[in-house]
């Protein structure tokens, strides 16, 4: 049974919780950081930070909006861009756990080159895989697969202390998504869940969903290998850094 | 807190003023967005646009340093509308009371000022006695000399007009704020109140709590489901240490220190223990010799008896009007230079007090010090800070590594007063060890010392009943009690050495121990440490409140809301009879712990609800404050203005300021210094940073010093975001990092524009390239009646940084 992220952003306070937690659970290192103007530490993901709370604020109508957008790997359900790319250069480098729907990049990520891995993360239409310079391999959110195989919540839900996080089977995820949905449009009729036919973490937004953060927003839908090969001859996309 | 974490779900309107619950509290807001699920509103009034208010429903600006001038505009509100609840207000607090002819408030002051001493006589705010030494009363509330009317002339100054021009606050947003608010007004409707440092860290810091406390008594707020004044503590355990005193003012269970104008036991306890002559008033400190007696036993153990006055006479006595706070602590160690030594257990004043230069500079003149710390701190290592030449600091520090919580026994009391176990987790790393086996460790090499030397007043020394070696359980026990002979009381006999199971039995001719009052029956019987309960059993009135009386436990008798006989009417009938704390059925109370077992009011043998006050009414009118009897505006000791509205009083009369080269404050209106700092913690930072900083996870989410400022400001200054800036004020300057953001808004403050900025206090030089002490801005200034400083609001001016010394760019 597909397991899935339900992530309420209209709960969440930006503690930055799960940020701590999911480094913790991986034995991530601490990266250096500088303040530069931003709550929004480290600025992007990368190989030692697969979950951050990207905080993004606006004044509209005189009224001050902050958002915070926790934001981690998609777990894209069927055909997983990332996976659909890596594919064509070297099956096996990413993965879909069969019991779970989890995409995990594997180990073998480090037989791919740069570039290959360059062409993966443009792939993803949420910027989210990074390279690891060190050990070359691709790095993600792994849904703390370790924990749920052991029937454990992933560490940045079990951190949650607001509802913000919920995690459990994907046909309930979506009824709990539909629920607070339904109550978070009350206030805010704009209100949507991002890409949630496709995904195994599904965001509930109150706001434009641009507003968040660039790659808040599903640019392409879901790649067949077709797709792909034929967008693999555009120019790369900016990759945050 | 008088409720629980818990309860706060039950609010039909969540302030939060004076703090960054969301930020700082992050648990509350599981609870708060609870509130708001089920229908709550929930305002946040702050200077700036936080994490809070991203969750609340609105945020409302504030200039820091006018709470109370906010709050008296809704007092107003709620008098000139009617909008009191009036049942309670008229039985359960001091409303009703006649006020002698002495008092009187004059342009800005109380009768009884004092400019010399600048202290006031407060015995001229005296309750009207009738013959039998009873409060005079007119539950009409319509005599001019009774506190209702007193409070509507009071506040009469305080309209839209004037507050929105003090504050800064649109009349548009008071009124909406004080409308919402007090909708809950009506029997069956609750607002709570969240406050934190933003009200205490004033110098009318007592008084705003105390105007909240006052709005939440007019409208019926206190002791009933969803209500209270909720006073937001958490990590440093604050609760649990001023339960045990770790304030100089007090000694354990809230009993006053023992001073020089009381050299014998029974003076002290004539002084300390009120009397009242109405037989419904409980006047809970009645029973203060009771527990004062047992603390003394639990100190001195056999030592103590009746004779020696259960060792009263060993203890060391502060000289009366003598300020001991640690503001002044640090001003003698700096001027008289006659502190020789000291020890500093968990706490970084080099980083976290006031006017920090003082206190770099007062810890040089020591000879010597002992620290217990986690980590090297700003104050352990403050003989190498920048700027100083070790080979010419005197001082010798001892710093002793200190084991983690997780590695020690021990409990913490949350802000619900829960007494809460925690367990060992792991052996501690090193030769780290609690500090607990520290002080025990020490105490024991010292008493060991007197008993081979002598010295001077060894008694004082060796008479204590001390612990061989630390025992977290054992020290539970003892701060439980025991008895210490065998005693029969109402019918039953305990045992020598028996637990004592509550309170109520503790006795004041030394046949009881106990050291701390308030914490007897946390472990009623051996065996029994109730901190360690982890049941969820509950009774259906208690599952509907989200009470957990068998989880751990809470003082005082494990009751979970305090007042709460203030949440039925006269008859024991539940005000809210949706939401009931506790109800008198079939001539019994059910649900939460009732306060003290007396039937209803109106019933013969019934008593007041508020039992700690000697008259049993909440205090509207409240004599006990030293700067007032009512909260009154005045402006921060450093202020952007030069008057003040509602009084020709600019700043608060008593306000205590420590005198010395160091101490200088900025002009009202200091046209060098024209912007308001106010100062904070964050979720990412523990207090003084000395935990966090060395938790590298935590200085990655947030690396190095910031302040938060408008782009209406930066504009004027020619500051863009990520520019390091330096901060000045008439006592020092700090770098930061520009953070230019629409949270923070200018204020329109008496016709001007006043501009506010914000900075978290945590950065210190012991992280390489962090930034240092926010707290060498802000000015020692004491509160009047607890010495608080007044660290949210001060006097900076801000520039763009020639070069950049103390942050890594």
């Amino acid at each position: 049974m597909p397991k899935c992220i339900f992530i309420d952003t209209t709960r969440c306070t930006a503690c930055r919780g799960c940020q701590v937690a999911c480094k913790q659970w991986h034995d991530h290192e601490a990266v250096p950081t500088l303040q530069t103007g931003t709550h929004q530490n480290p600025p992007d993901l990368n190989p030692n930070n697969f979950k951050l709370v990207r905080f993004s604020e606006h004044k509209l109508d005189g009224r001050v909006h902050w958002l915070f957008f926790p934001e981690q790997c998609r777990h894209c359900q069927d055909n997983p861009p990332c996976k659909d790319a890596a594919d064509e250069f070297l099956e096996g480098a990413i993965i879909i756990d069969e019991s779970t729907g989890i995409v995990i990049c594997t180990e073998k990520t480090k037989e791919l080159t740069k570039e290959q891995c360059e062409e993966i993360i443009d792939a993803c239409p949420y910027n989210i895989p990074r390279l690891n310079e060190k050990t070359k391999e691709l790095t993600k959110c792994d849904m703390c697969i370790d924990r749920v195989h052991a029937g454990l919540v992933p560490m940045c839900v079990k951190s949650c202390c607001t509802g913000a996080m919920n995690f459990g089977e994907r046909e309930d995820m979506l009824k709990l998504a539909d629920e607070h949905l339904a109550y978070v449009q009350k206030t805010f009729p704009d209100a949507e869940l991002l890409d949630a036919d496709f995904l195994g973490v599904i965001y509930l937004v109150s706001h434009p969903r641009e507003m968040y953060h660039e790659y808040a927003k599903r640019e392409t839908h879901p790649l067949n290998r077709a797709d792909f090969l034929a967008s693999v001859t555009k120019p790369f996309r900016n990759i945050l850094g | 807190m008088t409720q629980s974490w818990i309860d706060i779900k039950h609010a039909n309107v969540v302030l939060i003023m004076g703090s960054n619950a969301a930020e700082h509290h992050p648990i509350s807001f599981k609870w708060v967005l609870k509130a708001k699920d089920a229908g709550a509103t929930v305002i946040h009034v702050d200077p700036k646009f936080s994490r809070t208010s991203a969750r609340s429903d609105f945020h409302v600006p504030l200039r820091s340093g006018t709470d109370i001038a906010f709050m008296g505009g809704l007092v107003k509100y709620i008098q000139d509308n009617d909008l009191i609840q009036k049942d309670y207000v008229t039985e359960y607090t001091n409303a009703s009371f006649i006020i002698a002819d002495s008092y009187k408030f004059e342009d800005g002051l109380f009768s009884g000022y004092d400019a010399a001493t600048r202290k006031y006589d407060q015995s001229q705010w005296a309750f009207a006695k009738d013959d039998k030494g009873i409060p005079k009363r007119d539950k009409t509330l319509q005599d001019p000399r009774c506190v209702y009317q007193l409070l509507k002339k009071h506040y009469e100054r305080y309209n839209l007009d004037t507050v929105s021009s003090i504050t800064g606050v649109s009349k548009e947003n008071l009124l909406k704020v004080y409308e919402i608010y007090t909708s809950t007004g009506k029997p069956n409707k609750a607002g709570t109140m969240m406050y934190a440092l933003g009200w205490t860290q004033h110098s009318v810091g007592v008084q705003n709590i105390r105007l909240g406390c006052m709005i939440q008594l007019l409208l019926g707020n206190i002791g009933v489901a969803g209500g209270g004044v909720n006073a937001l503590r958490g990590e440093p355990n604050v609760q649990g240490s001023t339960d045990h005193a770790l304030l100089w003012h007090i000694i354990p269970g809230y009993n006053a220190v023992p001073t020089s104008a009381w050299p014998t036991l029974a003076d002290y306890q004539k002084a300390n223990t009120p009397v009242s002559n109405d037989p419904m008033s409980v006047n809970w400190w009645g029973n203060r010799p009771k527990y004062m007696v047992s603390l003394l036993k639990g100190w001195f153990g056999d030592k103590a008896t009746a004779e020696n006055e259960f060792g009263y006479n060993l203890l060391p006595k502060v000289e009366p009007g003598v300020d001991y706070a640690m503001m002044f602590v640090y001003d003698r160690m700096y001027q008289k230079k006659d502190i020789k030594g000291g020890m500093i257990f968990g706490h970084n004043p080099a980083m976290s007090f006031p006017n920090t230069h003082k206190v770099r500079a007062a810890l040089q003149t020591l000879d010597w010090l002992v620290m217990g710390e986690l980590h090297d701190t700003e104050t352990s290592s403050f003989w190498r800070q920048p700027g100083v030449d070790p080979k010419k600091v005197k001082t010798e520090v001892f710093l002793l590594p200190a084991c983690q919580r997780g590695e020690k026994d021990g409990t913490t009391s949350n802000s619900g007063r829960w007494h809460q176990w925690h367990f060992k987790g792991q052996e501690p790393l090193g030769e780290s060890k609690s500090m607990g086996w520290m002080l025990i460790e020490i105490m024991n090499r010292v008493r060991a010392l007197y008993e081979k030397e002598k010295g001077a007043f060894p008694e004082g020394i060796l008479a204590h009943d001390f612990l061989k070696e630390y025992d977290a359980e054992e020290m539970a026990m003892r701060i439980n009690g025991r008895f210490t002979k065998d005693v029969t009381i109402n019918d039953k006999t305990y045992k020598k050495g028996e637990m004592v199971p509550s309170f109520t039995l503790l006795q004041n001719d030394g046949s009881t121990y106990s050291l701390n009052w308030c914490y007897t029956g946390c472990y009623p019987a051996e065996g029994q440490n109730l901190a360690k309960r982890r049941e969820h059993t509950q009774t259906p009135i208690q599952a509907k409140l989200g009470l957990f009386p068998n989880y751990t436990w809470a003082w005082p008798v494990n009751r979970r809301i305090l007042y709460n006989r203030a949440s039925v009417d006269v008859n024991g009938n539940p005000f809210n009879p949706e939401l009931p704390i506790i109800a008198w059925q079939d001539g019994q109370w059910v649900g939460d712990v009732p306060d003290g077992p007396a039937p209803p009011m109106a019933m013969e043998g019934g008593k007041y609800p508020f039992i700690m006050h000697t008259e049993g009414h909440g205090q509207l009118f409240g004599p006990g404050r030293v700067d007032g009897p009512f909260p009154e505006h005045y402006e921060p000791v450093e202020t952007p203005l030069t008057k003040n509205p509602f009084s020709s009083q600019l700043s608060n009369p008593c306000v205590k300021l420590p005198k010395s080269d160091l101490d200088l404050l900025a002009a009202p209106g200091d046209p060098n210094y024209p912007i308001v700092l106010t100062t904070y913690s964050m979720t990412e930072h523990w207090c003084g940073g000395g935990d966090t900083r060395n938790t590298p996870y935590l200085l990655e989410a947030e690396p190095q010093l910031y302040v938060e400022m408008s782009h209406e400001l930066a504009e004027e200054k020619g500051i863009k975001n990520g520019d390091v800036i330096v901060v000045e004020s008439i006592r020092g300057k700090v770098e930061a990092v520009a953070m230019v953001t629409v949270r923070i808004t200018p204020f329109q403050v008496e016709g001007k524009t006043v501009h506010l900025i914000g900075m978290p206090f945590c950065f210190g030089w012991t992280t390489p390239g962090v930034g240092d002490a926010t707290n060498r801005l802000t000015p020692s200034v004491g509160e009047p009646n607890v010495t608080i400083p007044e660290y949210k609001a001060s006097l900076v001016n801000i520039r763009k940084a020639d070069k950049v010394t103390e942050l890594a760019r």
